[in-house]
């Protein structure tokens, strides 16, 4: 494992009297593998991730985008025979480290998927609440109070706030994301991981998703996984192109920089093939 | 959780929002990623005390069962509490979770082995080839000899002749179910199926019995038997081969049907056999259920000490009644034959699952075939 | 009955292929016609089961001379036939009783012992283990349970006795010399019904779609967290029709209550002590020195069986329905 950085120094370790703690944090990863059993997916990936802004992972189909944003909330371990090295730090400490409670990192650093998946048996309120109730938020006035807020964060809280008791799995595709993105955000994470988040949306419901991306940057550090180059150009501050090194090789990170920069003069010749649709 | 206010008055965010209050919440911002996690060692050392504690609990009560249960107590009361004290309410509850279900499984296999071990014990010195060859004609009450051959017949005849009807009938059904029904009648099919699945075999004894003994005055016999048992096969057959081929891919029967192909040649020629190994598959697990059925069998085949090859008149035997009738005879020596025979249900129930499974495995539909 | 034709419009919900409006060759009418038969044969079966119950048990209710609902005896191989279903009923209620008390929870613990803590490459093993043991015999269960078990738990009988007692079900009145018993007969159904209940619960607990699993652990929940919010919830109705499976077993089964129990038609609530019995397995233990009557009797207590099975049943799909508007529509 690498040595975590110098920002440990400056922010102090009792993050609890830090004014800026618990706004967003800053994700430094550093020569990170991710293997599925003996099969490495990602290799070597070394970058930052700033925080309030949106840093968007592109790249061909099987690269490891994917993969690689597991990684950062330590859901990649989850599947069986899967197993990460190399060291991630939020705000200078490794998720990776042997302190760290794997649960507590998820708590910390919230997750969308690409599927809406919200909970089949409960009601939208249910659903939002669910994580609060987990941890230990009881009192129906704090949960009332902060369902509200999340799935107004989540810009969903006009269209449902009248059948808050109906399940979720009645929403539309695109309400059903938002009422997951309610759900993630009402435990108060600091990183929010989005996977590919519109691919099962029809444009408008993706739009809706993509506004709400540029309002919760204001306060998350987000990293988005998209296959949309538009998408990516439209949300995000920095992107990420990642690609295989060959048939059969581990994914890795060709570059990263700022979104205007990749999309308009790429460093890699192969970034600007892809950019261009020449392959992926 | 320590409820920590942070005064913290971060104005809402969203086209829609409005200040909510914090409401004087925990803030989950401020948790640590770091959390007191017992050393991986503890939970062990609490394991290994427990076992420690059931040994001494034996040697104080004399009693194997009441000292593994009051050590299991123990272990998961001390374990849950440590948790508690060193880490959090959460991870205790998920420790004092994981170390239930393991007991729950541990609780749940121990007597489950203790059949098949003590069976295979009790049985296994039994079982010798005479056994298997002979009757128990002319064997008097304090002799060891005797065995299992007139049972073996009577059962391989019964679940054949159940299996003979039910499997055509199940098969049709299922057929219909999946290829033509529709509507009302489909449904109630369906329901009932269901109920008949639910049906305690020994109501479908009594109802062979009012139905073909009472009413239509033939004797006992192996095939009221047959009859019997076909009934607890039928609801297995049709459910199995209704699974099946409901897996056989749509695409499948359009093709054969946009070649002009009759429905009826499309269902026998491509449907069935796609879905073949499945059916096959479906048609042993419900013979190695009914295999086993006893209290029909009370009621309807009589029971004979002798061989009787024909199912059709007189008495039968068959070899769950056998272990019954073996174990009410009340004696050593036909309490040694009740479990043989038993062993010799077992292992036939186990060749017929575990071919069953080969063959399910072997003949498994394909995706996209 | 039948007055649906092949060509039917279909329902939306049926995906099998539409057949085409045209005229109906043959070999096809024979071949539905075939399949139709078969499903309607079934019908005809189960309505058969049910009147030919019902004529015969109420020809030996018409000579009882006993309240078939509430007297407690059994007698009707004399002259002056009396017997009725109380004993039995009660004695099948609380044998199935304790037999789920035990089962349910301890097969949702194996099933999600399975499902999520065994090991991935044991997990598959263990769950064919189970299958396996849902097909041993009922007669083979009866024997160990006569044999091996019934002895064993002797002492246990007494413990309860001695700590518990002072709870009426506890009480024993008769002195420990048997532990044939209704406590004993609900512990030998109990594991006989545990594997049928954790073999469909653990199908059920595997068809959680990984993705209702993810979504609880990325809100940072630990493993029974997450067993709470995504599995159990999604599981329930499967859990419940497990259940209800494993209740219609309990209830309905014969030989293995039938060689456990030491019978009697005392009606008593005290578990502990030998006696009472159940309806399946005072048909089998009575049929064979029955009269006419006596065996129409024995064919009436089974039709209450029957109605208890239904009931079962219908009870379980109440349940599963009314949960419906729940169930997983986006999975």
């Amino acid at each position: 494992m690498k040595a975590t950085t110098t920002r440990t120094a400056d922010r102090g370790t009792d993050i609890r009297t830090d004014p800026e703690a618990g706004m967003t944090k800053r994700i430094e990863v550093s020569g990170l593998n991710a293997y599925y059993g003996s099969h490495k997916a990602v290799e070597d990936i070394s970058m930052t991730m700033e925080p309030r802004s949106v840093t968007a992972f592109i790249g061909p189909s099987g690269c490891g985008k994917s993969t690689f944003i597991r990684t950062l909330n330590r859901m990649h371990e989850l599947i069986p025979g899967a197993s990460v090295d190399g060291s991630v730090a939020l705000d200078g400490q490794d998720l990776y480290g042997s302190e760290i409670d794997p649960v507590a990192v998820r708590r910390t650093v919230g997750m969308v998927f690409q599927r809406p998946n919200p909970f089949p048996t409960m009601s939208i309120y249910d659903n939002v609440a669910a994580g609060l109730k987990l941890a230990g938020i009881k009192r129906k006035g704090d949960l009332d109070a902060i369902v509200e807020r999340s799935l107004r964060g989540a810009n969903l809280w006009t269209e449902v706030k009248d059948r808050l008791n109906k399940p979720g799995a009645g929403l539309s595709g695109g309400q059903q994301q938002r009422l997951c993105i309610a759900r993630a955000i009402a435990v108060e994470p600091q990183v929010l991981l989005m996977d590919e988040p519109c691919s099962a949306l029809d444009p408008i419901s993706t739009l809706a998703i993509e506004d709400l991306i540029a309002l919760l940057k204001e306060r998350y550090t987000i990293v988005i996984v998209t296959h949309n180059m538009q998408q990516a150009a439209r949300v995000s501050d920095k992107t990420a192109f990642f690609n295989l090194a060959g048939p059969g090789q581990p994914g890795r990170l060709v570059e990263i920089g700022d979104t205007e920069t990749i999309f308009s003069a790429p460093t890699e010749e192969s970034t600007a093939d892809y950019i261009a649709g020449r392959f992926g | 959780m320590t409820v920590l206010d942070t005064g913290d008055k971060r104005p809402g965010i969203g086209t829609d929002a409005v200040e909510v209050g914090r409401a004087g919440l925990a803030d989950p911002r401020a948790a640590s990623l770091t959390r007191r996690t017992l050393p991986r060692q503890v939970p062990w050392a609490i394991a290994g005390g427990g076992v420690l504690l059931t040994i001494v609990f034996k040697l104080t009560l004399d009693n194997w069962a009441l000292a593994v249960f009051l050590a299991g107590v123990i272990f998961i009361g001390v374990l849950s509490a440590v948790s508690w004290r060193f880490e959090d309410a959460r991870r205790a509850r998920d420790r004092f979770a994981t170390s239930l279900i393991s007991t729950a499984f541990v609780l749940a296999v121990l007597p489950l082995v203790s059949v098949l071990g003590y069976t295979i014990q009790r049985g296994y010195g039994k079982l010798s080839p005479y056994f298997l060859s002979h009757s128990m004609r002319g064997v008097g009450a304090r002799d060891d000899t005797g065995g299992i051959y007139h049972a073996i017949i009577g059962t391989l005849e019964q679940v054949g002749l159940a299996a003979l009807i039910a499997v055509p009938i199940g098969l049709l059904t299922a057929i219909y179910l999946v290829e033509y029904g529709r509507g009302r009648l489909a449904k109630t099919v369906t329901f009932f199926v269901d109920v008949m699945t639910g049906l305690p075999s020994i109501v479908a004894g009594l109802f062979i019995y009012a139905f073909w003994i009472m009413m239509l005055g033939f004797q006992a016999s192996g095939f009221a038997g047959s009859l019997a048992l076909m009934i607890l096969m039928l609801p297995t057959v049709v459910r199995s081969a209704e699974e099946m081929l409901k897996l056989v891919p749509n695409e499948l029967r359009e093709a054969s049907l946009a070649l002009g192909i009759p429905k009826w040649r499309t269902v026998l020629k491509v449907v069935l056999p796609t879905a073949f190994g499945g059916i096959v598959t479906g048609v042993m697990l419900s013979i190695a259920r009914v295999i086993g059925e006893t209290a029909p069998l009370l009621l309807l085949v009589g029971l004979t000490q002798s061989i009787n090859t024909d199912p059709f008149s007189g008495w039968q035997s068959a070899l769950p009644l056998y272990v019954f009738d073996q174990n009410h005879a009340g004696n050593q020596f036909a309490e040694d034959r009740a479990w043989a025979a038993a062993l010799t249900l077992i292992v036939i129930v186990m060749i017929l699952n575990l071919a069953a499974r080969l063959i399910a495995r072997w003949k498994a539909p394909k995706a996209g075939r | 009955m039948s007055t649906t034709t092949p060509t039917a419009p279909a329902e939306p919900e049926r995906k099998a292929p539409a057949a085409k409006r045209t005229k109906v060759r043959p070999g096809d009418r024979i071949f539905s016609g075939a399949a139709r038969g078969a499903g309607i044969s079934l019908l005809a079966i189960m309505a058969a089961i049910a009147i030919f119950l019902v004529v015969k048990a109420t020809d030996a209710l018409s000579k009882n001379q006993g309240s078939f609902l509430t007297d407690q005896g059994w007698d009707p191989n004399t002259a002056k036939p009396a017997f009725g279903v109380v004993t039995l009923v009660f004695g099948t209620v609380v044998s199935a009783t304790i037999a789920m008390l035990i089962a349910v929870p301890v097969a949702v613990g194996v099933a999600l012992f399975i499902t999520h803590y065994a090991p991935r490459r044991i997990a598959q093993t263990l769950g064919y283990i189970i299958d396996l043991l849902a097909a041993v015999p009922s007669v083979v269960y009866g024997l160990w349970g006569y044999i091996f078990l019934a002895p064993k738990l002797l002492g246990l009988h007494s413990w309860l006795s001695d700590y518990l007692g002072w709870i009426p079900v506890f009480d024993k009145e008769q002195a420990g010399v048997t532990a044939r018993t209704l406590f004993t007969v609900g512990i030998v159904l109990a594991i006989m019904i545990l594997p049928i209940i954790a073999a469909v619960t653990r199908e059920v607990f595997l068809q959680v779609p990984r993705a209702h699993e993810e979504a609880a652990l990325a809100l940072g929940a630990t493993r029974w967290e997450m067993i709470r919010v995504a599995v159990l919830p999604y599981g329930k109705p499967g859990i419940i029709s497990a259940s209800m499976l494993g209740l219609g077993r309990a209830v309905g089964e014969t030989i293995a209550v039938a060689m456990v129990l030491s019978p009697s038609f005392d009606l008593s609530i005290h578990i502990l002590d030998p006696g009472n019995t159940t309806i399946a397995a005072n048909i089998a233990n009575q049929f064979g020195e029955s009269n006419e009557i006596g065996r129409g009797a024995l064919i009436a207590s089974g039709l209450v069986l029957f109605i208890m099975t239904l009931l079962v049943n219908g009870a379980a799909r109440v349940v599963i329905n009314r949960r419906k508007a729940f169930s997983g529509a986006n999975s």
